[in-house]
């Protein structure tokens, strides 16, 4: 992969971080109860902070003006001070960021730990009875809401069973092992929720993908080789199907990031969705805006991070 | 003739779909004899390609099955053969060669590594030692700048540079039989003569023996030994070539060789082209006698009720009319 | 046919034989893509499920005549028994007149949801498929722009600005819906967009759509009546999931309180408040949630059955 493609892929993010900016900020702008006067004339935010933010966020300046000053401020992680919460609002998100993190890439792991083997084996034994149970059970996974899920799994297995805690604790007492143990206990019902779902829309694809991939040409060929079917499934079809499932993993990861929210509000984990939630309820304008800011940025991050992959593993588009 | 070095029997190759069984290869035979070039001549949906992936047993088998007959290489049936024995045989001695040279490489391997691969299962070379005769082939298909191309990727060549990758690739073990399923029919005209150029060379240097699988007759002229036509699913003539030309037996056969276009100075007046009127029949549900019947001037009462036998009517001249 | 009958070079007494071919059986399409969908058995039995699940949501209150607001303190968070076949809530009212008001409100916000997304979809679809060029290149800017916006975060954002002033101009339920459905199409039109495009893009060089052009069709004529017949079928495969996919993101955000409030029973709002009551009437939860779910799983597996029915590519 040339440096050339690296360095064109990452100028195309930038019109995308405009597009997207844009549209959070005309949003915002066009919204009735005007969020950016509100950022001022809330009487939770000291008179210190609000000159400069008049300053940062331009507020007397044209709008084409406005928007670049709210963008650069954005840009800067200077994203003003939380109604509710009364500290900055960056201290307040990237407080919160790492445990969404965590949680969001145990979730993803889980996902394809499950749904690389089970679409793999589907994928090369079509119709059979394997692969009409995993299809099925594939429906419901991605049928089944995430809080209903949730809900069920707290039912089951903290309410009922008592083995597992529903309430998520980052001020945990206790120390290595101990701490290591109890972070695994409290993580296995939010991850495995959010896997699951994740890896039944997954398995889907994989299959798919392997299914396409069989059929062309050089499969035959390679099978023609005599090289083995267990190489032909591995070093062939494989690694093929899978390019295309990169991209979709990065694509997908917007409504991963909803599902995420979702989780950690039942789950009750404090990480960023459930900040986004509460600060929703409870009207704290700058929080929301940062918060839906930060996904953006995350979300062109995560689609940059993953075409570069499919270049990396597919040579043939570099060379476009 | 002596021993033949692949011979079909009766080879019946069947396929499952929606709306019934489609026979695409319905009672076939031929033989292949050591080092030469045997034709297999026909029209689209005629079964030849079905009949050379079934000797390497590439084709689907759930919607695919042996209904019957054999496979014989070198003595052994090759049907019953596990997929471990039949792998022993592909490419080492058995190779082929496909149609889209554009598809039939995997793209994301350079075309050295896809080379070796076949070397390092059959003879267990080391990397270095199998990328070395990588090279090698790549020289001996005439690939210019073989060194440096070996790493390149399949992308970074033309169709007909493609195709004789894939000719590398079937020749790396050194088969004895090379099965080459319309080589040239996605390429240009003028790289087409330069891959049976080449095609005929390797068979002169490893003393290979070919089965041509072809759509058109003047490319059988000009390579084949011998030739078998086949229509609908079954074999209908099976004569040498010289034979054949001058003195094709079955209607069908006829109507290949009126229908190439003459450039030479027999054609003097303006002739229209020469069809075949009618269309194939459908391989779901066959007719009861001859399958050419529809299409065939001369076709009597008897042609369509009894489907007629591959007979003998000259030296290694079978033809399955009875006219 | 065409072409002349060869001169014979072996003389022959008996006249040619005419032999016609076998046949081929005319089947409608119609009558094909049924077949093809009812050899999906999954995909069948959902059909009933999802007959069952409207026809109690339609009839419902016909046969089932309870108040969704009966208050009733005598007889809060009871199991199901006769008098209340899936119990009641905190307040005694009956689940199941709930729920059948709830089911009416989810499918409504479904099928509304998919309309708008359909709408937007197609029409983006359809324009850029059969313009070329500039306009085509900007419509799709336009849509992978919409494609990286993180959805559910921004889902809230709307909502959560624009809940009240829709409250006041329409009223409870009618300023929650339209949000609900406006939000959710305007962020679920692209996938549409780019499938119906890429069947413009394929059909359009086909022999067929040349032949209606060499006869003189306009180009809207040959969008409407030539083309887009044909590009029906993955559209409405992606529909039906789109339905499915407004069920969830609506009792989603009805579960976390930002969708329909309490007191409008669509099936997440009655999640939002089942859930603090878990552990002593989990059935106030369970039959909203399994509700959804296997409205969603049939939505989907008829989905299945229609994409086997209408884009047969497979080989068996």
């Amino acid at each position: 992969m040339s440096r050339a493609y690296i360095l064109r892929r990452l100028m195309m993010t930038i019109p995308s971080l405009l597009g997207i900016s844009a549209i959070i900020y005309a949003i915002l702008a066009l919204a009735p109860g005007d969020p950016f006067g509100q950022l001022l004339t809330n009487p939770n935010v000291p008179p210190a902070v609000v000159a400069q933010l008049r300053k940062s966020f331009g507020l007397d300046d044209p709008v084409w003006l406005r928007y670049l000053h709210w963008l650069f401020a954005m840009l800067h992680g200077n994203w003003g001070f939380s109604f509710s919460s009364r500290i900055n609002v960056s201290t307040l998100i990237f407080e919160r960021l790492p445990v969404s993190l965590v949680i969001l890439g145990a979730a993803e792991i889980l996902a394809i730990l499950v749904a690389v083997p089970v679409g793999v084996l589907a994928g090369t034994r079509p119709y059979s009875l394997f692969d009409k149970i995993a299809n099925t059970l594939a429906f419901i996974g991605f049928s089944l809401p995430t809080f209903f899920t949730g809900l069920v799994l707290i039912l089951v297995f903290s309410i009922r069973l008592r083995w597992l805690p529903f309430v998520f604790r980052t001020d945990l007492s206790v120390t290595g092992i101990a701490w290591l143990w109890q972070n695994i206990l409290q993580s296995v019902m939010p991850v495995t929720v959010l896997g699951l779902f994740q890896g039944a829309a997954l398995v889907r694809y994989v299959r798919a993908s392997v299914l396409d991939v069989v059929k062309l040409d050089y499969v035959t060929t390679a099978r023609s080789k005599g090289i083995g079917e267990r190489k032909v499934i591995t070093r062939h079809i494989v690694r093929n199907a899978l390019i295309p499932v990169v991209t979709l993993v990065a694509v997908q990861l917007p409504v991963v990031f909803g599902g995420a929210i979702i989780t950690e509000q039942i789950f009750r984990i404090p990480g960023m969705g459930s900040l986004l939630i509460s600060s929703i309820l409870s009207d704290d304008t700058p929080v929301v805006m940062a918060i839906t800011f930060v996904y953006a940025v995350l979300v062109i991050l995560f689609n940059l991070f993953a075409d570069l992959l499919y270049a990396w593993l597919d040579p043939r588009i570099a060379y476009r | 003739m002596p021993e033949p070095l692949l011979e079909i029997r009766d080879l019946r190759t069947w396929f499952q779909t929606d709306d019934g069984t489609v026979r695409a290869v319905d009672g076939v035979s031929m033989a292949v004899g050591r080092g030469e070039t045997l034709a297999v001549v026909g029209e689209s949906g005629c079964g030849k390609t079905v009949t050379a992936r079934s000797v390497l047993k590439l084709i689907d088998m759930p919607p695919g099955r042996f209904a019957g007959g054999e496979i014989i290489w070198r003595g052994r049936d090759l049907i019953p053969l596990k997929a471990r024995e039949m792998d022993k045989i592909r490419t080492r001695e058995i190779a082929m060669v496909f149609q889209e040279p554009m598809t039939a490489l995997n793209p994301v391997y350079p075309v050295g590594e896809q080379i070796a691969e076949s070397l390092r299962a059959h003879e267990r070379l080391s990397v270095k030692a199998a990328l070395a005769r990588a090279v090698e082939l790549l020289r001996l298909v005439q690939i210019p700048n073989a060194e440096g191309r070996v790493h390149d990727y399949p992308h970074q060549f033309s169709g007909g540079m493609r195709q004789r990758v894939v000719i590398a690739i079937a020749l790396a073990c050194g088969p004895q039989l090379l099965i080459a399923d319309e080589p040239t029919t996605a390429l240009d005209v003028t790289i087409q003569a330069q891959i049976l150029d080449l095609l005929n060379d390797m068979k002169a240097r490893f003393g290979m023996a070919i089965m041509l699988i072809t759509h058109a007759m003047g490319v059988v002229a000009e390579n084949a030994q011998r030739v078998v036509v086949m229509y609908a699913g079954k074999v209908v003539e099976d004569a040498p070539v010289e034979e054949l030309f001058a003195n094709p037996r079955h209607p069908y056969t006829q109507g290949l060789i009126r229908a190439i276009p003459r450039v030479d100075a027999k054609a003097e007046h303006r002739v229209r082209l020469e069809q075949i009127p009618g269309t194939v029949p459908s391989l779901l549900h066959p007719p009861e006698g001859c399958r050419f019947a529809a299409r065939c001037g001369f076709a009597t009462q008897a042609c369509v009720s009894a489907e007629p036998e591959l007979r003998l009517v000259g030296p290694e001249h079978k033809v399955a009319c009875i006219l | 046919m065409p072409g002349s009958i060869p001169a014979s070079l072996i003389a022959d007494e008996a006249p040619p034989l005419r032999v016609e071919p076998v046949a081929e059986q005319r089947v409608s399409l119609r009558r094909q893509a049924w077949r093809r969908f009812r050899r999906h058995r999954l995909a069948l039995i959902s059909l009933f499920i999802l007959g069952l699940i409207v026809f109690g949501v339609i009839f419902g209150p016909l046969l089932w005549p309870v108040s969704i607001s009966d208050i009733d303190f005598t007889a809060i968070l009871q199991g199901p028994s006769w008098a209340h076949p899936f119990g009641t809530d905190d307040l005694g009212q009956d689940l199941l007149a709930r729920m059948i008001y709830g089911g009416r409100i989810s499918i409504a916000v479904g099928i509304a949801a998919m309309a708008v997304a359909g709408g937007l979809g197609v029409m983006v679809g359809a324009i850029s498929g059969m313009a070329s060029g500039r306009v085509d290149a900007a419509l799709m800017w336009l849509t992978d722009l919409f494609l990286a916006l993180p959805q559910v975060p921004l889902l809230l954002l709307l909502i959560f600005l624009f809940r009240d002033t829709l409250r006041a101009a329409l009223g409870e339920e009618g300023g929650i819906f339209l949000l609900i459905v406006v939000v959710i199409g305007g962020l679920r039109w692209m996938p549409l967009a780019r499938l119906v495009r890429a069947q413009f893009l394929s059909l359009r060089e086909k022999e067929f759509v040349e032949a209606a052009r060499a006869l003189g069709a306009s180009r809207f004529r040959l969008m409407v009546k030539h083309i887009l017949p044909n590009a029906i079928g993955p559209v409405i495969v992606a529909a039906t999931i789109e339905v499915a996919n407004a069920i969830i993101t609506e009792s989603t955000l009805s579960f976390l309180g930002l969708g329909f409030p309490p007191d409008v029973p669509s099936w997440g709002s009655i999640l939002y408040d089942a859930q603090q009551y878990l552990d002593t009437a989990p059935h106030w939860a369970l039959f909203p949630g399994f509700a959804i779910f296997l409205t969603v799983l049939s939505i989907n597996f008829i989905g299945d059955g229609l994409r086997d029915a209408l884009d047969p590519r497979r080989v068996i």
